[in-house]
């Protein structure tokens, strides 16, 4: 059986289920903070206005929540199944940072869910907020655990290899705090915000095109603004630090995104562009001299790397990456821009009286979600072909199965996640179309609440 | 240093009891989801675990991680020899944890949620209980990696314990009801722990008594000195589990027969230890050899002594929360 092949179809699996899996914890660690700021403001203030927002958003909340329990899972149980020689390896290093994940994030998260969602009635509000602060903190723990893992396989430190071929801990400082894990884990925190931020702005914006006197939708959109005039720039600026750390560590990853084949000093920005990794050459390059060594080095006449630097079998695929990058950048900018323009506004008081900012906002709803795929596929396409930067190939990694096992397995995952999440999809959606404000949009709790008497007391509503 | 390897195995060995005892029976309703009478019941048999599945569930994430961690070798053989049944089991996890949130959501496809619910249940439970059975029948290693061929995990003994594991969590399952519920729901609880029971220790006892036979190794452990000593008590303790439950089914004891059930599987935990002891993958590398380097072990376990006695602290009070009955009709606000 041809081994090649079973190692593309199980990072095909990977690339695939951890795509899915990304989109929830960058919508949970965003919400579950809103959530805690929501509740405490309702504490602080005691206006009611507050925890109507609350409860439409646990809502949601405890959906996407649900299914990135599910989808971590799988995540967790497919190091051991595809990727065996990878874990073997890497599991004295790794196994660690992620059972720490297990033991400060995912059971904070876990144990306190359910008095979040359930417990309202259960339990006094200090304790219902300290719940909701749990949870918020246990989504952040998982954000440094998980990226201290991927940011050890970027840029590996304090190990040491052993008889077995085994990486083996030298220094857990260094490795937990590599060299890129601030930059990764601020980006990803960042995004993850923002992300957020743009999903509620979106809802908010949906509901006052329908009724600009709508509270609920207006807090909504007033606090996502606020998140992306503020927050977006601080994440160019963030990923403006981190590409230079890239470039410290990983310069072939930058030569991809850049799209420059060529070593050279002055070397220019190219705006677009097709890189052929053929012809080792990008084709209608659209380029301004000079400015690609000034972001990338600070400097008019800084070298940079070109891929022809590197041997052919370790360059990443540049035509991937150049493109991932463009898109995660120019989401980005576009959601600065829509800061600056509710910024605007809000200074002249007409923050919720233009239709066309919100309609903006509407159409960037997704924005935070693309640009965290488009983010990641830039980082991941561009560290390969290694799974541990610099030491171990992906093509050494896989477990030797055969192609019609992963292969199997991976048309499993893909029918059972477009069947599973699409509906989930569905479900958020259409508590995100409930007007907020309204009984069907908050009197239930999240989760088990018999669906029967609300529909019926809709009904009854309409025949009062 | 083996101790530590000691240590840990013995804490990933309680991670997977604790995930037993708790996911098992929020697993065992979805098991008994089908046969519950109406859709009131079934409203009330998920809001009694609603609260709390998202945690049991985190036990198995523990046992998969802190093996990845602290036998990174045992993981990286096991995973790939059970590459099919790890792969269902994770599937139908997923069917069935949507289900507690997508079932609430949709009037007309409830129905689909409730099969998705059951279904993932059932073919969880068979998965693991396939699993349990596939490591103990031993796995085939050559060169730190799994040497076997994709089906190896199907043989009769393996289908057999995975019956086995559906019939107790249909048993923790329709104990927990009796614990947890009143009324008629109560009442046909009764009446599902009485076959579950009965199917249960029936299956267990066949699986114990063919476990032995399975390697010579095993049939050493149970039947000379000195670990005699210490196995004869298993089976007579097992006994007595099983009189309790009769007794507390007799007379209508609320958590006698939980308890007994949940004492069974320890117990069966324990026979287990004592065949495979000092072995991580029977039949070839034992504990130590499976263990990671010294500085991971203390590394883990400096986390693991602080978090887990909090992690378990907070569970218990989450319990607490939720404690006593529900009612039907009432759900959790």
């Amino acid at each position: 059986m041809d081994q090649s092949l079973a190692v593309d179809l199980a990072r095909a699996q990977f690339a695939f289920t951890v795509a899915f899996h990304i989109v929830f914890p960058a919508i949970t660690i965003g919400l579950a903070s809103y959530l805690a700021v929501l509740e405490a403001l309702w504490l602080w203030t005691g206006r009611d206005i507050y925890l109507r927002v609350f409860r439409f958003w646990l809502k949601i909340f405890a959906l996407s929540f649900g299914m990135g329990v599910v989808s971590g899972i799988v995540m967790s149980y497919q190091f051991g199944t595809n990727w065996s020689v990878f874990s073997d390896r890497t599991g004295p290093i790794l196994g660690p940072l992620m059972g720490y994940e297990v033991l400060s994030a995912f059971f904070l998260e876990a144990g306190f869910l359910g008095i979040m969602l359930f417990g309202m009635k259960r339990v006094g509000k200090r304790l219902h907020f300290t719940a909701t602060l749990m949870v918020a903190f246990g989504t952040f723990f998982s954000a440094f655990w998980i990226l201290s893992v991927n940011s050890w396989m970027q840029t590996p430190a304090g190990y040491a290899i052993n008889a077995a071929g085994q990486f083996v801990p030298d220094d857990w400082w260094d490795i937990v705090f590599n060299p890129s894990f601030p930059y990764r884990l601020v980006h990803m925190v960042l995004a993850a915000y923002l992300t957020t931020a743009f999903i509620v702005g979106a809802v908010g914006a949906f509901h006052l095109l329908r009724d600009r006197a709508n509270e609920a939708a207006r807090v909504m959109f007033s606090m996502a603004m606020w998140m992306a005039a503020l927050v977006a720039p601080a994440q160019i600026l963030a990923g403006d630090l981190h590409g230079l750390n890239t470039l410290e560590h990983q310069p072939a990853k930058v030569a991809a995104m850049e799209g420059h084949f060529e070593t050279q000093r002055g070397a220019p920005l190219i705006l677009f562009g097709w890189p052929d990794m053929a012809a080792e050459e990008t084709r209608y390059a659209i380029e301004i001299p000079k400015l690609g060594s000034l972001i990338l080095t600070h400097e008019w006449e800084g070298e940079v790397q070109g891929l022809k630097a590197f041997p052919p079998g370790d360059r990443p695929n540049a035509t991937i990456v150049f493109w991932s990058f463009r898109i995660m950048v120019a989401l980005g900018a576009a959601m600065a821009l829509l800061g600056f323009w509710s910024l605007w506004l809000r200074w002249r008081r007409r923050l919720f009286d233009s239709g066309w900012l919100l309609r903006a906002g509407v159409v960037m709803g997704p924005s935070g979600i693309v640009a965290v795929l488009a983010g990641w596929v830039t980082t991941e396409v561009g560290r390969q072909p290694w799974t541990v930067y610099g030491l171990l190939r992906t093509s050494q990694s896989a477990s030797e199965i055969d192609a019609g096992t992963v292969g199997t397995s991976l048309a499993v995952f893909v029918v059972t996640y477009f069947a599973v999440f699409g509906a989930g999809a569905v479900y958020i959606l259409r508590l995100m179309a409930a007007t907020p404000g309204t009984p069907e949009a908050e009197e239930a709790e999240p989760g088990p609440t018999r669906a029967a008497p609300s529909e019926s007391a809709m009904k009854e509503g309409r025949h009062a | 240093m083996p101790e530590l390897a000691y240590v840990w195995a013995c804490l990933i060995a309680l991670s997977v009891l604790l995930y037993v005892a708790l996911d098992g029976f929020d697993l065992g309703i979805g098991i008994l989801f089908p046969m519950l009478k109406d859709d009131a019941r079934r409203d009330v048999a998920m809001n009694s675990v609603a609260p709390v599945w998202d945690g049991n569930e985190t036990w198995l994430v523990l046992g998969g991680g802190g093996l990845f961690a602290v036998f990174p070798l045992a993981y990286a053989v096991i995973m790939p020899a059970l590459y099919i049944p790890v792969i269902v089991m994770l599937v139908a996890l997923i069917f069935r944890g949507v289900a507690f949130e997508f079932r609430w959501k949709s009037e007309r496809r409830r129905w689909l949620w409730d099969a998705s619910f059951f279904g993932g249940s059932l073919v969880a439970a068979l998965a693991q209980g396939v699993t349990l059975g596939a490591l103990v029948q031993g796995i085939a290693v050559e060169n730190r990696a799994y040497a076997g061929g994709p089906f190896d995990w199907l043989t009769p003994f393996s289908l057999f314990t995975g019956a086995a594991l559906i019939a107790g969590y249909a048993l923790l399952g329709a104990t927990w009801l009796i614990m947890k519920t009143e009324g008629g729901l109560r009442r046909q609880a009764t009446d599902f722990a009485w076959a579950a029971g009965v199917t249960t220790y029936v299956l267990v006892g066949a699986v114990s008594l063919w476990t032995p036979f399975l390697d010579p190794l095993y049939f050493q452990r149970w039947f000379s000195t000195p670990v005699i000593w210490f196995a004869w008590p298993v089976p007579l303790l097992v006994a007595a589990t099983a009189a309790i439950m009769v007794r507390g089914l007799l007379r209508g004891g609320d958590r006698a027969p939980f308890l007994a059930a949940q004492g069974l599987f320890a117990l069966c935990f324990v026979g287990l230890g004592i065949s495979f002891w000092p072995m991580m993958i029977p039949p070839e590398i034992t504990i130590v050899e499976a263990a990671a380097p010294r500085s991971t072990l203390i590394f883990m376990l400096v986390g693991a002594g602080i978090l887990l006695p909090i992690i378990l602290a907070y569970t218990v009070h989450a319990y607490w929360v939720f404690r006593g009955k529900v009612r039907e009709g009432e759900g959790y606000h």
